[in-house]
């Protein structure tokens, strides 16, 4: 019995060992073949915010396909991350894909994106927030797709029924408190926006402060320019002038502004492509963030074209990108799905463009841009998840947890 | 269609002659004479090989796709793994317990969160395996009344909901329990204000303890404030399931108890008449009937359904990942979702391989607690099932 067992067991390790080793993804080699040949099949891999953006990126692609002569196939994922993470995995990725600022480090880190900063001649046109979000070691990774700024959105209507006035749009944190309360009464809530660092952020960089340092080599997160950030927030929500969007049953600040729960909302410019398809008839208008102690503070998001390491043909792929990006590509892409063009240069003919868009491009200005530190997802979503019971919690605790836990990852990270 | 096929067992089933419930069939192959035992073991060893080869195919199967996977999920759950490079080539670096230490030892967010995901999933699996199990027995044991009209109907109706995608069901659910959704207005009707159930992280537990003035649950103190265990405050272990993980609980109990009733049903169908017969004559009445000839009989089965609705609800995923993805606070977060996020989200799948297996560790141990407890007691010891 005891021999049986034994036959059996090593049997199986031999299957084992030879069911790995044969298994070809995992074959690993430092360079990949580059492709010779003069037309390149190119993949693109994107996530889209909609059929108007599918239609774009695809329209894009095809224009280069019969420039260049190579042709691009344009894929639509269903779940980004683990898309590309079982891509990466098996090391068949697509050659060109949108990187999620959340994801940036993780890849970059890992070795899985191609930085091909150093190529791009004329990188100084791309805002300095947005290149340093998508360094990694002090190397431009990648270029950032668009950019897009958070803003005031207010309710016009709403705003002329409380009796007030443009001349009211708040300058400052007092003004926000006096409209904002000014604003609330009967089922309307005078700020809501989302419960998360993301929007909730922008008090916090107001306030001087942030999440971590200009390079993202330490945590600044408890210091007391945060604290004070959050706790002029804290005041909002406990007067009940401002609320969170889940607490007046609507999933983010776009489509409590568009029911008319609120008067006010802080959202950036997707806020413009989401009220055209679902509230046409409401009008709003953008206005400047408030300014804090410590001046004016926005945050600026984006995502950035990433070339696959393994990609068989970087040099064709680093092309397409080079188009993608260019200032005319990106007007037609601010045109097509309302995000805004990530070149400084495109951003002022941008905004001649959508005088209504005023307060975002003015944001860039002065935007902090994403924190891209690897393995950061989870102390971010942690943050978040405290900033959900801000109302009642103390802001110092939950900046002391994002401090503690933050440190830990970079800790890990290194 | 439905109501025929569920017709057909009982149209089918024939009364067996005696014997106990659950009795083991009669031995098999009876110890032979010293003559025939060395050909027979010769014959046997013939049979072995043509086994194997019959059975191969699925042992290749099985290894290949299931136990092959696992070994090597194993294997990545000692690396600090990226995802993104060759898990068996040396690239990633070999950290031992690292992972499995992260998440039992060392104080930090990944111990917190993982003890936060154990006690939603603790407080789910307390609830839900009993309540589904109790469901199932008791609609089994209406749709099996012989005197019962529509019986086909019902049957259908309560396995209805076990035949729907558990994705469309969230769905649905999440709509249902909006703050301003058909639940909370059939609430208003009459006169109760319903929570902003998907939005609530209160727990059940403390929202009772703070009524009853016992804890404040917005600033608790004291004893349940200052101790702690695996990074998370006695008070947070003792609050209960939120009200968001109360729903989905209550989607759970509503989608599987039709399938434990089917369970339950056939189990009930082969209980043989003469049994109830007997007790009938002997003066039992139904609920003695119930007591002492029904479930004993049903002891079996109640063991099957424990054990299948232990195992799914500790790996509760796919409602998770449709209604909360662990928001509201954390509350809906579970082992299974948990470790699907430190690998795909947070690129360490070390670490997600290192929460899978502790899962499966408590999974073995839990259905070996729930074996030993289930056990047959007293004289009449039989031979383990």
């Amino acid at each position: 019995m005891v021999t049986r067992t034994a036959v059996a067991a090593l049997a199986t390790c031999a299957a084992l060992l030879a069911a790995t080793g044969c298994s070809s993804n995992f074959d690993d080699s430092k360079e990949p073949a580059q492709d010779k040949a003069a037309k390149q099949n190119l993949t693109v891999l994107i996530a889209t915010s909609g059929d108007a953006e599918t239609g774009a990126v695809k329209a894009a692609a095809a224009a280069y396909a019969k420039k260049s002569g190579n042709t691009v196939t344009v894929e639509v994922a269903k779940d980004m991350n683990q898309q590309l993470a079982q891509a990466f995995a098996g090391h068949k990725p697509p050659d060109v894909f949108y990187v999620n600022s959340d994801q940036f480090a993780n890849y970059a880190k890992g070795g899985s994106l191609y930085p091909y900063g150093d190529q791009i001649s004329d990188a100084d046109d791309f805002s300095q927030q947005l290149r340093s979000s998508f360094s990694y070691d002090g190397k431009l990774v990648c270029l950032p797709k668009d950019t897009s700024t958070l803003g005031l959105a207010i309710n016009t209507d709403l705003w002329a029924k409380a009796g007030l006035t443009e001349k009211d749009y708040p300058k400052t944190w007092e003004d926000l408190r006096t409209v904002a309360g000014k604003l609330t009464r009967d089922g309307v809530t005078g700020l809501v926006t989302s419960d998360e660092y993301q929007r909730l952020g922008v008090f916090m960089k107001q306030a001087g402060g942030w999440v971590t340092d200009a390079d993202q080599k330490t945590m600044t997160a408890d210091s007391p320019e945060n604290a004070e950030g959050l706790s002029f927030v804290q005041s909002l929500l406990k007067s009940g002038s401002m609320k969170f969007a889940k607490n007046v049953d609507t999933s983010w600040g776009g489509e409590a502004l568009g029911k008319g729960k609120a008067a006010m909302t802080i959202e950036g410019n997707w806020l413009d492509g989401g009220m055209k398809l679902d509230y046409p008839d409401v009008k709003y208008a953008v206005a400047p963030l408030p300014a804090g102690p410590a001046g004016q503070g926005t945050l600026a998001f984006s995502n950035c074209w990433g070339v696959a390491a393994d990609s068989a043909h970087r040099e064709a792929s680093v092309d397409l990108v080079k188009t993608l990006t260019s200032a005319d590509q990106q007007l037609a892409f601010a045109d097509a799905f309302g995000v805004m063009p990530s070149r400084t240069s495109a951003l002022a003919t941008y905004a001649q463009q959508f005088p209504a868009a005023k307060a975002w491009v003015d944001g860039s200005a002065y935007a902090q841009g994403p924190v891209t530190i690897a393995g950061f997802d989870k102390v971010l979503s942690q943050f978040n998840t405290e900033l959900q019971s801000l109302r009642t919690a103390d802001p110092k605790k939950i900046l002391a947890d994002l401090q503690r836990n933050g440190e830990q990852a970079i800790a890990k990270g290194n | 269609m439905s109501l025929r096929t569920m017709r057909a067992p009982r149209a089918r089933r024939t009364p067996r002659a005696t014997g106990r419930p659950g009795a083991p069939d009669s031995a098999s192959g009876g110890p032979g004479t010293p003559a025939t035992a060395r050909a027979t073991r010769a014959g046997r060893r013939g049979e072995g090989a043509w086994g194997w080869l019959f059975v191969s195919p699925m042992v290749l199967v099985l290894g290949l796709f299931l136990v092959l996977p696992i070994l090597m999920a194993l294997w990545v759950s000692l690396l600090r793994w990226n995802g993104q490079s060759n898990p068996f080539s040396g690239q990633a670096d070999f950290v031992g317990l690292d992972n499995y230490r992260a998440l039992l030892t060392e104080d930090g967010l990944d111990r917190t969160l993982f003890a936060t995901a154990l006690r939603n999933n603790a407080y789910y699996v307390l609830l839900t395996v009993p309540l589904q199990t109790v469901l199932a027995l008791g609609l089994a044991l209406v749709v099996n009344q012989k005197v019962l009209r529509g019986r086909g109907a019902l049957r259908t109706a309560f396995f209805f909901p076990s035949v729907t995608s558990s994705i469309a069901v969230s769905t649905v659910f999440l709509f249902l329990f909006q703050g301003s959704g058909a639940v909370n207005s059939l609430l208003s009707w009459i006169g109760v204000k319903g929570p902003n159930w998907f939005a609530d992280p209160r727990g059940v537990l403390s929202l009772i303890l703070g009524g009853l003035g016992i804890v404040d649950p917005e600033h608790p103190s004291g004893v349940l404030a200052d101790h702690s265990f695996m990074g998370l405050p006695w008070f947070e272990w003792l609050s209960g399931p939120s009200v968001a993980m109360c729903t989905i609980i209550l989607l759970s109990v509503w989608t599987t108890s039709g399938t434990f009733m089917l369970i339950f049903l056939a189990a009930l169908q082969d209980i043989p008449r003469e049994l109830e017969e007997a007790a009938a004559l002997e003066g039992a009445d139904r609920r003695q009937l119930l007591r002492y000839v029904t479930l004993p009989a049903l002891r079996p089965v109640l063991f099957l359904v424990l054990t299948l609705g232990l195992i799914s609800t500790w790996q509760v995923f796919d409602q998770v990942y449709v209604m909360g993805q662990g928001a509201p606070g954390n509350t809906t977060l579970t082992p299974a979702f948990l470790s699907y996020s430190a690998g795909f989200d947070n690129a360490d799948f070390g670490q997600g391989a290192a929460i899978a297996f502790i899962l499966l560790a408590l999974i073995l141990c839990l259905t070996a607690f729930q074996r030993w407890a289930l056990r047959e007691r007293g004289a009449r010891t039989r031979r383990n099932r």
